[in-house]
């Protein structure tokens, strides 16, 4: 269906010719009980960037915390892959066993194969309604005829060579992942080539090798969004971590604890979030940056402490992995919906900083950036990752240096040779940027006590109209004067219809407009990396001859739309197009409602 | 209901729901659950006057596996819920129940106090020196040296002593069990249940997923070799010297539970209100 | 103080209760594979329940019992924790395969002839040394019967307990 303006006004032109997106190949390897498809998957990823490809990998499983159903969900191409498409090409199960609850994570068409085992039974009815074509494979009988191998590495080779990645990338994957005896490894890597040639003789199946970019950068890395994040914050500066397991930011957590101790910092477990919080505030007042990480429930208890850190004027980073909510919600899956809580959620008027990845990539330079803004405005920053980025892994472009470190404005200490009396230090002194000179215990001459406390500049408590009007001011100014910059949001296209959208949603929303675009349909994405403070007089400028805004997000109340129409005029009448978790939003759908949305706010034809 | 109509005994398997635990094989928190349904069964409490109140964590996931009414909260929690639950709603048996992170970590403070405040409850921890759900941290009954990934080389912190703090902040009941001797934990249980106040319970229960060398346990164990005493002093100097591995009741005291408040009185709101009339 | 039992009432109801342990056990044992999706061990420990349970049928049927008599304290004078036909709770594993499951069935099987055995020798009444010796040689009959079942059954490789994937978080 393809659409064009019929506007007389003049408006932007129209788009140029679009190419399709690169074509890519998603795959799905599933099993229980020790099947481990998780390791096929990690080493599938592998293997596809040493064939110079980019992949993304997603994994899902039972409520079981070992051997119960599990699915390695890969989407493999030739350019950095942030979302998963929406049907899967391959699903290949080591075993159906309740494999039906992943039915809708792993949706299957007629174009899709289904391959599973030949002694496991039979497939699912609800997979064998997706009109997929079925194969059955001796996948556990060639693994124990291969000397006893293990049967993902059937998978492994067959899934690999479907997806079109060289059986010599899939063999190095494997030998260089091998921690086990010599000789275990040959009967392994024949099963990997029994596997390789089981896909090379499905009749019917001839699949496409995907080509790889000729001009792939050196250097890329494969990580998870938690690693991203915990290297961001290295590299931020960081040299201090209060810590408090909760799914699914213990990795984070876990990544920078021997990562910390070899840059020379440390890392505490605490007894709760509670505490984790008041510790890293108390670390950053001794000068150290500092940073926690945590998800819903911990940022829920974390959120007095926050508003410390707000009054005090201590820079700290709190990474808040978001979960299915609210309350316990659903751990291991991934939402949107802690946005209101992150922007708004303090008492008293508490203006914070909330910064969002919007990819796996990008939880590292966005972490890394939120260092740098709490210590150089002296303010807590609130991360806004989720378990889709935080828990998956991809292949990425090597992060680029950032243009400068952190710097905390420090308070030096005074020359106390003038001669003339000393003045007495104003922590809190009003400044035009809002930004005051901050003493580093141990320094002499400018000893003060941080408070939560209202207070005066010098920091003695205060329940004075004044000081409260001044310091309120002041801790609102230097947010919103600061100069954050281009990387505030991600702002693409020209044209009078726009898609604004935060977080993981970003790669599905752009590949969305990329196929509407295929289709004649021109659409404008906005996707904002700072979410508080709201950069209104930058967004009315972004949005600059949008006619209408589409605001899209994973959560069920429509939390970005409820904010920028709090904050802000959105041209037209904003609509909303959310779902909550745990199903992430892929991008034909999103194409088929944006689509429909355009056609909806067609400009209405003048006639004359 | 006519109470002089003797129904059939209440047996285990009633106080057991359809539901299958998640936990892995092999789990003491298997033979955790059949002792607490093997308590209620002496105690012969319909399952719906009883309530389990829990926080998070693998042993927490215990209320939906039984038929009593339970509450599955936030972490660390729960001991505070089950105070309110408990003084709100005297008439019903209320057992607590959680693993070694949610109870002495998160729970640390609300467990000292709920051992001072004194309300009749009964307080099952499931001791297995590990964070298992989110796959392996210390606890604060983890060894100081047990190398994981959040605390490489360990935590180099002494072990929390669970029993000796209960006793030190007042709790009138304090016992250690074994997941490997369900029908003993099953008495102990019971006997918790019985005795008036805050009773704790704390029962080893292995991890065999994160901690599969607490199969030696089942070797390590052994009844208590003096009887339960009555008297904190006595108790807390046998408790100091403890190696974490005698088995039964070690105090029984006789601190009066935090008294029942509700109901008691019942003047009328309006007669309240003339204290406002001129 | 334990003590052997003293009649052949209370010699059955300990029995008995060894049987109903062991029907749990193995019930419980049958529930949990089901949900880690090792269904034909599962399949293995529902059968053995469902012998279990029939020897406890046999025994209320021959005592004229309608349920299970309870068993005094003092009575229950099983040499471990539990009763010696009850397989210990951690002696299964999520990747555990029938012959693990036959080996567990057959240990427990050995434990209480073992335990008959000592009974018979220690009791000093004629009718329960009689009625311990005839479960004595009824539980060897069982072993028996389950070492040539595992016979049958393959044997596990040496590593049929490893697992590629690591452990997941679900809370």
């Amino acid at each position: 269906m393809s659409l064009s303006p019929l506007s007389t006004s003049p408006g932007p032109a129209a788009p140029a010719a679009v190419p399709p997106p690169a074509r890519t190949y998603s795959v799905a390897i599933a099993g229980s009980g020790g099947a481990g498809v998780m390791t096929a998957g990690t080493l599938l990823l592998d293997a596809a960037a040493r064939a110079g490809l980019y992949g993304l990998m997603v994994r899902t499983s039972g409520p079981q915390i070992r051997g119960g159903e599990a699915a390695a969900l890969l989407r493999l191409g030739p350019q950095p892959v942030v979302t998963l498409d929406d049907r899967f090409d391959l699903l290949l199960a080591i075993d159906w066993q309740n494999l039906h609850r992943f039915a809708d994570e792993i949706p299957l068409g007629e174009g899709s194969l289904l391959v599973g085992d030949v002694d496991a039974g039979e497939a699912p009815e609800v997979l064998r309604r997706t009109g997929a074509r079925l194969h059955a494979l001796a996948l556990k009988k060639t693994a124990k005829a291969a000397g006893g191998a293990w049967v993902n590495m059937i998978a492994l080779g067959l899934a690999g060579t479907l997806a079109g990645v060289p059986a010599a990338a899939l063999e190095a994957a494997l030998r260089a992942s091998w921690r086990r005896s010599e000789e275990s490894l040959a009967p392994n890597v024949a099963a990997l080539l029994q596997g390789v040639a089981m896909a090379q003789g499905l009749p019917g199946e001839r699949p496409d090798p995907l080509l790889p970019r000729t001009d792939a950068p050196a250097g890329r890395w494969m990580l998870s969004g938690n690693e991203a994040a915990g290297c961001g914050a290295l590299r931020g500066g960081v040299r201090f971590v209060a810590a408090y397991p909760i799914t699914p930011a213990t990795e984070l957590l876990e990544w920078m604890a021997p990562a910390l101790t070899r840059v020379g910092g440390t890392l505490l477990q605490a007894e709760d979030e509670l505490a984790s919080v008041n510790m890293i505030i108390g670390a950053s007042y001794g000068g150290v940056p500092s940073l926690t990480a945590t998800a819903g429930p911990g940022l829920a208890l974390m959120t007095e402490a926050i508003g410390l850190a707000v009054t005090a004027e201590v820079p700290i980073v709190v990474v808040d992995v978001m979960r299915g909510g609210p309350s316990t919600g659903i751990p291991a899956k991934s939402e949107q919906s802690d946005l209101s809580f992150a922007v708004d959620g303090l008492h008293g008027d508490a203006p914070r900083l909330a910064l969002a990845p919007s990819s796996i990539a990008d939880c590292l330079t966005t972490t890394e950036w939120a260092v740098h803004l709490a210590e150089a405005l002296q303010a807590p920053a609130i991360v806004l990752s989720d378990q889709f980025m935080g828990q998956s892994r991809a292949v990425i472009d090597r992060p680029p240096q950032a243009d400068a470190a952190a710097r905390r404005l420090t308070a030096p200490a005074p020359d106390a040779t003038a001669g003339a009396a000393v003045p007495a230090y104003q922590r809190y002194l009003d400044t035009v940027t809002g930004i005051s000179p901050m003493a580093v215990p141990g320094t002499p001459g400018t000893v003060y006590t941080a408070d939560g406390l209202e207070h005066t500049e010098r920091g003695i408590p205060s329940s004075q109209a004044s000081d409260h009007r001044k310091q309120l001011d002041k801790r609102l100014r230097k947010l919103e004067q600061h100069d954050y910059g281009p990387r505030w949001a991600d702002i693409e296209g020209d044209a009078e219809l726009a898609v604004i959208t935060f977080g993981s949603t970003t790669g599905a929303v752009r590949e969305a407009v990329a196929r509407a675009a295929v289709q004649g349909v021109a659409l404008r994405l906005v996707s904002l990396r700072l979410l508080a403070p709201l950069r209104t007089e930058a967004l009315a400028q972004a949005l600059q001859g949008v006619r209408q805004v589409l605001v899209v997000e994973q959560n069920h109340g429509g939390q970005l739309l409820r904010y920028l129409r709090s904050r802000f005029d959105l041209p037209g009448r904003a609509s909303g197009l959310h779902r909550p978790g745990p199903l992430p939003l892929r991008p034909g759908e999103l194409c088929a409602a944006f689509i429909e949305w355009a056609a909806a706010h067609a400009p209405q034809e003048i006639t004359a | 209901m006519n109470d002089m109509v003797l129904a059939a005994p209440l047996r285990a398997a009633d106080y057991k729901s359809d539901y299958k635990p998640i936990w892995c094989p092999g789990c003491g928190d298997y033979t955790v659950l059949s002792s607490l349904t093997k308590a209620l069964a002496m105690i012969q409490r319909p399952p719906h006057e009883v309530a389990v109140v829990s926080g998070i964590g693998c042993s927490s996931r215990i209320p939906a596996y039984t038929t009593c009414y339970g509450f599955h909260g936030v972490h660390g929690r729960s001991l505070a819920a089950a105070t309110g639950l408990k003084v709100a709603r005297p008439d019903l048996t209320v057992i607590v129940t959680g693993g070694d992170g949610d109870g002495y970590s998160i729970g640390g403070n609300h467990f000292m106090h709920a051992c001072r405040r004194n309300v009749d409850l009964t307080y099952i921890v499931m001791d297995n020196h590990v964070y298992g759900m989110t796959k392996g941290q210390a606890s604060p009954t983890t060894e100081p040296d047990w190398d994981n990934k959040l605390s490489p080389g360990g935590t180099g912190i002494r072990a929390f002593n669970p029993l000796v703090i209960a006793l030190a902040a007042g709790a009138n009941f304090v016992a250690r069990g074994f997941s490997g001797d369900p029908n003993g934990t099953a008495e102990i249980i019971a006997q918790a249940i019985r005795h008036p106040g805050f009773s704790f319970v704390e029962v080893m229960s292995p991890c065999v997923t994160f901690r599969p060398e607490q199969k030696q346990w089942k070797d390590l164990v052994r009844e208590a070799p003096v009887q339960a005493t009555d008297d904190p002093a006595l108790a807390a100097r046998r408790l100091m010297t403890d190696d974490g591995f005698n088995i039964g009741v070690l105090h029984a005291g006789n601190r009066n539970p935090y008294p029942t408040r509700m109901g008691r009185t019942a003047t009328s709101v309006a007669d309240l209100e003339s204290e406002f009339e001129l | 103080m334990k003590t052997t039992p003293q009649t052949l009432d209370e010699f059955m109801a300990v029995a008995l209760a060894m049987e109903n342990e062991a029907v749990d056990r193995y019930s419980e044992f049958a529930d949990m594979m089901e949900a880690h999706n090792n269904g034909e061990v599962a399949a293995m420990f529902r059968t053995m329940a469902g012998y279990e349970a029939k020897h406890a049928q046999q025994i209320m049927a021959e005592m004229g019992w309608q349920s299970a008599p309870a068993v005094p304290r003092e009575r229950v004078c099983w040499p471990g924790y539990e009763s010696p036909e009850a397989a210990p709770i951690d002696e299964v594993h999520y990747l555990m395969q029938p012959w693990h499951a036959l080996q567990l069935a057959r240990a427990a099987e050995q434990r209480a002839e073992a335990f008959f055995g000592q009974l018979a020798a220690m009791t000093t009444n004629d009718s329960v040394r009689k009625a311990a010796l005839e479960m004595q040689a009824e539980e060897a009959e069982h072993v028996a019967l389950v070492t040539a079942w595992m016979a049958k059954v393959p044997q596990p490789d040496s590593d049929w307990s490893e697992d590629p994937d690591p452990p997941r978080h679900v809370d």
